[in-house]
C-alpha cells in the first residue's frame, strides 16, 4: 500500500506535443482517483507515466516514499488493466494470472494458492484452463482483474477498463471493481471518459482537458462547485444549464429574473444552473417555452428556450409535463456564475450567503 | 393448392437459369484443373510405362507397371559421370537446401524484425532502409557479383554458399516486421509490469503468438528454397552437392541422351522433385494461403 | 516501434547483426560490384581490366541484338501477365460461385505453385516432344508443325505457355482470397441493386479487385522478368543460339558463359534500375489512386 504523489509531472512527446502539462497531486494511501476527461485530454499518458510505460518528461513521480522516474514499470511495485485486457491469448487463464509471479520467481505452491484466492475472488474458478478467446467480454475482463490482484500490488492502475462492455455488464463491473478495491484498499488511479463512472466509482476526481488538470475534488464538490464552465458541462447528464447574464452593482439579472449578489464583477457573466435545480413554479420569474419533453421513466427532462437560450429542467416522474409555456424559478443558492471569457468559477456569492471563497478573477 | 399451374410455372425458369450457369461454372473449373493436371498425368504415365514403348508410341492413356523399377534405377543408380548424383543424394541435398533456408530465413528475420518493432534504437531507421532495400532487387540482377563474391568466400559447392546468399533479401524480416507491428500494443506493456525483460517477453509470448506466422512461412520459404535453380545451378559444380531441381538440366541430357532415351528414370526424377513441395502446399493449404495472401499488406 | 519498446541497448543490435552482416556481404557489395564492373572491360584472359566509361552501356544499346532480346522480353512479359492474370481471375470468380467441390477445385488449381520453373519447363518438353509430344501432335492435326527448339516463334510460343501454366495458381490464390474477403453486405446489397451477373462483376466485384490485381500485376511482372529463367532454361536446353531468351537470361548467358563481365554487369544494371523505376511506380499508384478500406 501506497500514497502516490506527482510533482509538476509534465509529458512532451518526441513530436513537441504537450500531452500532460505540469500536474501536481497527492494519492493518499487507499484512496480511489477517477482521472475524467474527454478524448485526447492526457489521461492515459498520465496514467502510463505513472506506470513506467512512458517515460516522464520533468517532474518527479513518486510511489510509497521513492521517486520512481526512472524504474521500469516491473519494479515499480503496480498493477495494471488494459481496455483491451492485453490477456496472453495462447495462455491459459491460470497461466496468464501467475506469469507476474513467475517472473517473480515465487515458489509454486504460493502461486498456485494465490491463483485459486484470485479465482474464487472473481468467480473464475471454473474458467481456469480456458483460453482468453473462450472466455465472454466480463470474464476477460475478470481475468484481467486477476491479473492485477495476485501480485498484491501498492498501486492499481485502470485505462478505461470498462469500454469494451456492454452497458449492463458495466453497470455491474463497475460495482464489483469498486467492491474489490475497497476491500483490497489498494490506492488506485482509474481511467475514463464516462462521467457516470467517475462519479459513482471515485473518492476523488480529477478532470482533465487539453492536457491541464481543470479540478479536483470529491464527486460531490465536483457536481456542485464545478471549478470552471468546462467541468460543469462535462459532468453531469444532462450537464448543467450555461445561460449569459448580466451583472451589474449588486444585481445579477437574467431574463426578467433579478437577484442580489456580492461580486466584484461588472458586465456580462456566465450563469450555471443544474436542470434538477429549476423548479416549476406558477409565481416563477423565468418564462420558459417548452419544446421537447424527453421521457425517461424515473424521470423527465423539458427542452426549451428562456429569453432565446436554451435551457433543460429535471422534473420528478410525479410531475406532469407538456410542450408549451411554462414559468420556473430557482434558489439563489443554486447558481453558479463563471466568467465569460475564462470560463473560470467566480467568487460571486449570493446575497443570501457569506462569502467564502477569495479566489478572485480580474475582469 | 388452387392455383397449380402458375405455381409450378414461376419458379420453374429462375431454378432452370440457375443450374445452368453453375453447370457452366464447373465445367469452366474442370477444365481449369486438366489444364493444371494435364503435365502432370503424362509424366506420371511416361515414368510407368517402358522406355521403348514411349519412344515408339509416345505417352498412352495407360499407366504401365515400370514405376517400381525405374523409381529403383533413378533413386540409386547415379545419372552423371561421378556417379555421386544418385536421386537419394540429390533429395538429401534438396531438403537441405530447403529446410536450410527456410530456417535460416525465419530466424535471422524474426530476429531483425524483434529489434526493429520493438526497441528504440538510434539507427533504426538507418537499419529499416538497409534492410528493405534488399527487397528491391531479387538476386537474379545481381547473380554474377554474387558468385564472384561467394567463389572468392571459398564457398563454391558447400552448404553455406548455397544457402546463406539466397537469405540476402528482406521477405521474411518484412512480413514478421508486419505480424509483430499488429499484435496490440498492451501486451508487451503487460508483459513489463509482469515483470518479463525483452528476452523474456519473445521467448514466452512473442514466438508462441506468431506460431501460426512461422509455420505459414516455413512453407513458403522451404518452397522457395527447395525449387532454387539458377543459384544452385552456378554455385554447385560438383555432382555430390546437385539438388533435385538444379539436377533437372542432367534429366534433359539423360533424356536426349543415348539409343533408348531413359524416359522413366528422368521422369520419376521429376516427379520425386515435385512432390515434396507441392505436398506440404496442399496439406497445410490454409497456413500457406494466409501466409502467402497476408505477407503482402 | 511500439511506443513502450525495450530500452536496452546492446540486445537490438546482436539480433540485427546476422541479417545485417548477410545484406552486407551478399547484397551490397554485390550490388556495388555490378555497378563498378559495369564501367569496365574485362580482359578476356583474366589479366586486369580497363575503365571504359560507359561504353559497355553504349554497345548494349548498339547491338542489335541485345534490342532483339529486350523486345522479346517485353512481348514475353506482356503476354504472361495478361493470360496469367486473366485465366486466374476467371477460375477463381467461378471457384468463388460453386459451393459444392469448392475445396477440391482450389487444390487442383494451386498445386502447381509448388512446381519449380524448370521442372515446369521439363514437362513442356514432355508435351512438346519433338518426336511424339501430345500437344505436338494435337497442333499437328491442324496443320501447325510445331518445332520447338528449332523454330524461333514455335520455341517461344512454348515458353509463353509454360510460364503462363506455371504462374496461374498464384493470381488465384490471391484473387480467390480478395473476392472470399469482399464483405457479404456488399455483394448483398449488389445482388438488390443489379439483376444482371455480368454487371455485379465488372460494377462491383471488379473495382473492388483492383487493389489485388495491381498488386498481382507487379508480382507478375516481376515474375515474367526473373522467375521465368528456369523455364527458359530448361526449354532451350542451355543452348541459346537461335532461340528466343530474356534480359535475365541474357545476362547469365553472357556472364557466366561468354566471360563478358562488363557487358553482363551493365546488363544487371539496366535490370536494377528498371526494378526500381517498377519498385516506385507501385509505390506510387498505392498511394494515390487505389484503396478503398
Ligand atoms: N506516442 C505519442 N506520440 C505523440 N503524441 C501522442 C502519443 N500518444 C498520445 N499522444 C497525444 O497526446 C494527447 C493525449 O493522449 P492520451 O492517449 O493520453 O489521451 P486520452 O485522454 O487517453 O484519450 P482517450 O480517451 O481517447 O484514450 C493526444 O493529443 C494524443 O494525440
Ligand atoms: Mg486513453
Amino acid at each position: 500500500m501506497a500514497q502516490v504523489t506527482l510533482d509538476s509531472v509534465r509529458k512532451i512527446y518526441p513530436n513537441g506535443v504537450e500531452a500532460v502539462s505540469p500536474a501536481s497531486f497527492n494519492i493518499p494511501d487507499g484512496e480511489f482517483v477517477v482521472l475524467v476527461g474527454p478524448s485526447g485530454c492526457g489521461k492515459s499518458t498520465l496514467l502510463r507515466m505513472i506506470a513506467g510505460l512512458e517515460d516522464i518528461t520533468d517532474g518527479a513521480l513518486s510511489i510509497g516514499d521513492r521517486v520512481v522516474n526512472t524504474l521500469d514499470p516491473a519494479d515499480r511495485d503496480i498493477a495494471m488493466v488494459f481496455q483491451n485486457y492485453a490477456l496472453y491469448p495462447h495462455m491459459t487463464v491460470r497461466k496468464n494470472i501467475a506469469y507476474g509471479l513467475k517472473n517473480r520467481k515465487t515458489p509454486k505452491d504460493i502461486i498456485a494458492q494465490k491463483v485459486d484466492e484470485a479465482a474464487k475472488m472473481l468467480n473464475l474458478t471454473d474458467y481456469l484452463d480456458r483460453k482468453p478467446a473462450q472466455l465472454s467480454g466480463g470474464q476477460r475482463q475478470r481475468v484481467a482483474m486477476g491479473r492485477a490482484i495476485v501480485r498484491d500490488p501498492a498501486l492499481f492502475l485502470f485505462d478505461e477498463p470498462l469500454s469494451n462492455l456492454d452497458a449492463k455488464l458495466r453497470n455491474q463491473m463497475r460495482i464489483e471493481i469498486k467492491a474489490l478495491q475497497r476491500r483490497l484498499g489498494v490506492t488506485s488511479v482509474y481511467v475514463t471518459h464516462d462521467q457516470v463512472e467517475a462519479m459513482t466509482m471515485a473518492d476523488r476526481i480529477i478532470v482533465l482537458n487539453s492536457g491541464k488538470i481543470e479540478q479536483i475534488g470529491t464527486p460531490a464538490e465536483i457536481y456542485h462547485n464545478p471549478a470552471s464552465t468546462f467541468v460543469a458541462s462535462f459532468m453531469g447528464a444532462p450537464p448543467m444549464n450555461l445561460v449569459a447574464g448580466e451583472l451589474d452593482s449588486g444585481h445579477l439579472s437574467f431574463a426578467g429574473l433579478s437577484l442580489p449578489v456580492h461580486a466584484d464583477h461588472r458586465g456580462p457573466v456566465t450563469m450555471g444552473v443544474r436542470p434538477e435545480d429549476l423548479v416549476i413554479d406558477p409565481d416563477g420569474q423565468l418564462h420558459m417555452e417548452v419544446e421537447l419533453v424527453e421521457e425517461l421513466g424515473a424521470h423527465r427532462l423539458l427542452h426549451g428556450m428562456v429569453d432565446g437560450q436554451r435551457l433543460t429542467v429535471h422534473l420528478t416522474k410525479e410531475i406532469k409535463a407538456h410542450t408549451g409555456p411554462l414559468r420556473l424559478s430557482c434558489h439563489p443558492d443554486r447558481l453558479r456564475l463563471f466568467h465569460p471569457e475564462t470560463g473560470k468559477r467566480m467568487d460571486a456569492q449570493m446575497a443570501t450567503q457569506p462569502r467564502t471563497q477569495t479566489e478572485s478573477v480580474a475582469s | 393448392m388452387a392455383d397449380i399451374t402458375s405455381s409450378v410455372a414461376v419458379p420453374a425458369p429462375t431454378r432452370r437459369r440457375i443450374r445452368w450457369s453453375l453447370i457452366g461454372d464447373h465445367a469452366i473449373l474442370i477444365a481449369g484443373s486438366l489444364f493444371m493436371l494435364l503435365p502432370l498425368l503424362v509424366l506420371l504415365q511416361t515414368a510407368s510405362t517402358p522406355d521403348l514403348e514411349t519412344m515408339k508410341n509416345g505417352p498412352g492413356l495407360y499407366f504401365g507397371d515400370q514405376l517400381d523399377d525405374n523409381f529403383r534405377k533413378a533413386m540409386f543408380e547415379a545419372s552423371g559421370f561421378s556417379g555421386a548424383n544418385t536421386g537419394l543424394s540429390m533429395l538429401k541435398n534438396s531438403l537441405i537446401l530447403g529446410l536450410g533456408f527456410a530456417f535460416g530465413k525465419i530466424v535471422i528475420g524474426m530476429m531483425a524484425a524483434y529489434a526493429i518493432v520493438y526497441f528504440r534504437l538510434r539507427f533504426a531507421t538507418l537499419a529499416f532502409w538497409l534492410i528493405f532495400t534488399t527487397l528491391l532487387l531479387p538476386l537474379e540482377v545481381r547473380i554474377l557479383p554474387s558468385y564472384e563474391i561467394t567463389q572468392k568466400l571459398g564457398l563454391l559447392n558447400t552448404y553455406t554458399g548455397l544457402i546463406v546468399p539466397l537469405i540476402a533479401s528482406a521477405t521474411a524480416t518484412f512480413f514478421f516486421r508486419q505480424f509483430f507491428r499488429s499484435v496490440p500494443e498492451e501486451l508487451v506493456e503487460a508483459a513489463r509490469i509482469d515483470g518479463a525483460g525483452p528476452v523474456k517477453f519473445f521467448i514466452d509470448i512473442l514466438v508462441p503468438l506468431s506460431q501460426t506466422m512461422i509455420a505459414a512461412m516455413f512453407i513458403i520459404m522451404f518452397v522457395y528454397g527447395w525449387n532454387q535453380y539458377l543459384w544452385p545451378t552456378m554455385i554447385t559444380t560438383e555432382e555430390d552437392m546437385y539438388t533435385l531441381v538444379r539436377g533437372i538440366k542432367q534429366i534433359v541430357q539423360v533424356l536426349e541422351g543415348n539409343e533408348i532415351p531413359q524416359y522413366g528414370r528422368a521422369n520419376v526424377l521429376a516427379i520425386i522433385s515435385v512432390i515434396p513441395p507441392v505436398a506440404v502446399v496442399i496439406f497445410f493449404q490454409s497456413w500457406f494461403v494466409k501466409g502467402l495472401t497476408e505477407s503482402d499488406k | 516501434m511500439k511506443r513502450a519498446g525495450f530500452d536496452s541497448r546492446w540486445l537490438p543490435i546482436l539480433l540485427l547483426v546476422p541479417q545485417l552482416t548477410i545484406i552486407a556481404v551478399f547484397f551490397y557489395w554485390p550490388a556495388v560490384y555490378a555497378l563498378k564492373s559495369s564501367f569496365f572491360l574485362q580482359d578476356p584472359f583474366g589479366f586486369g581490366q580497363t575503365f571504359v566509361g560507359l561504353e559497355n552501356y553504349t554497345s548494349l544499346f548498339d547491338s542489335s541484338e541485345y534490342l532483339k532480346v529486350a523486345n522479346f522480353t517485353v512481348l514475353f512479359t506482356v503476354l504472361v501477365t495478361f493470360f496469367s492474370l486473366a485465366l486466374a481471375l476467371l477460375l477463381a470468380v467461378k471457384a468463388d460461385n460453386v459451393l459444392r467441390g469448392a475445396k477440391t477445385y482450389r487444390t487442383l488449381l494451386m498445386w502447381v505453385y509448388a512446381v519449380a520453373p524448370p521442372v515446369a519447363g521439363f514437362m513442356g518438353l514432355l508435351l512438346f516432344n519433338q518426336r511424339w509430344g501430345p500437344l505436338m501432335e494435337l497442333f499437328g492435326h491442324f496443320g501447325w508443325e510445331f518445332e520447338m527448339g528449332a523454330d524461333y516463334s514455335d520455341t517461344a510460343f512454348a515458353m509463353i505457355m509454360i510460364s503462363i501454366w506455371k504462374q496461374v495458381p498464384v493470381n488465384f490464390i490471391f484473387f480467390l482470397s480478395g473476392l472470399q474477403a469482399i464483405p457479404k453486405a456488399v455483394r448483398e446489397a449488389a445482388l438488390i441493386d443489379n439483376r444482371s451477373a455480368s454487371g455485379r462483376f465488372w460494377d462491383v466485384t471488379f473495382p473492388l479487385l483492383a487493389p489485388t490485381g495491381f498488386f498481382l500485376l507487379i508480382i507478375n511482372i516481376t515474375y515474367a522478368l526473373f522467375d521465368t529463367f528456369g523455364v527458359i532454361d530448361t526449354v532451350v536446353r542451355g543452348e541459346p543460339s537461335n532461340n528466343p531468351m530474356t534480359l535475365v537470361y541474357k545476362v547469365y548467358v553472357d556472364g557466366f558463359r561468354g566471360n563478358d563481365l562488363g557487358g553482363s554487369s551493365a546488363q544487371s544494371v539496366i535490370l536494377m534500375v528498371l526494378v526500381l523505376a517498377l519498385t516506385v511506380f507501385q509505390f506510387r499508384m498505392v498511394e494515390r489512386r487505389i484503396h478503398y478500406t
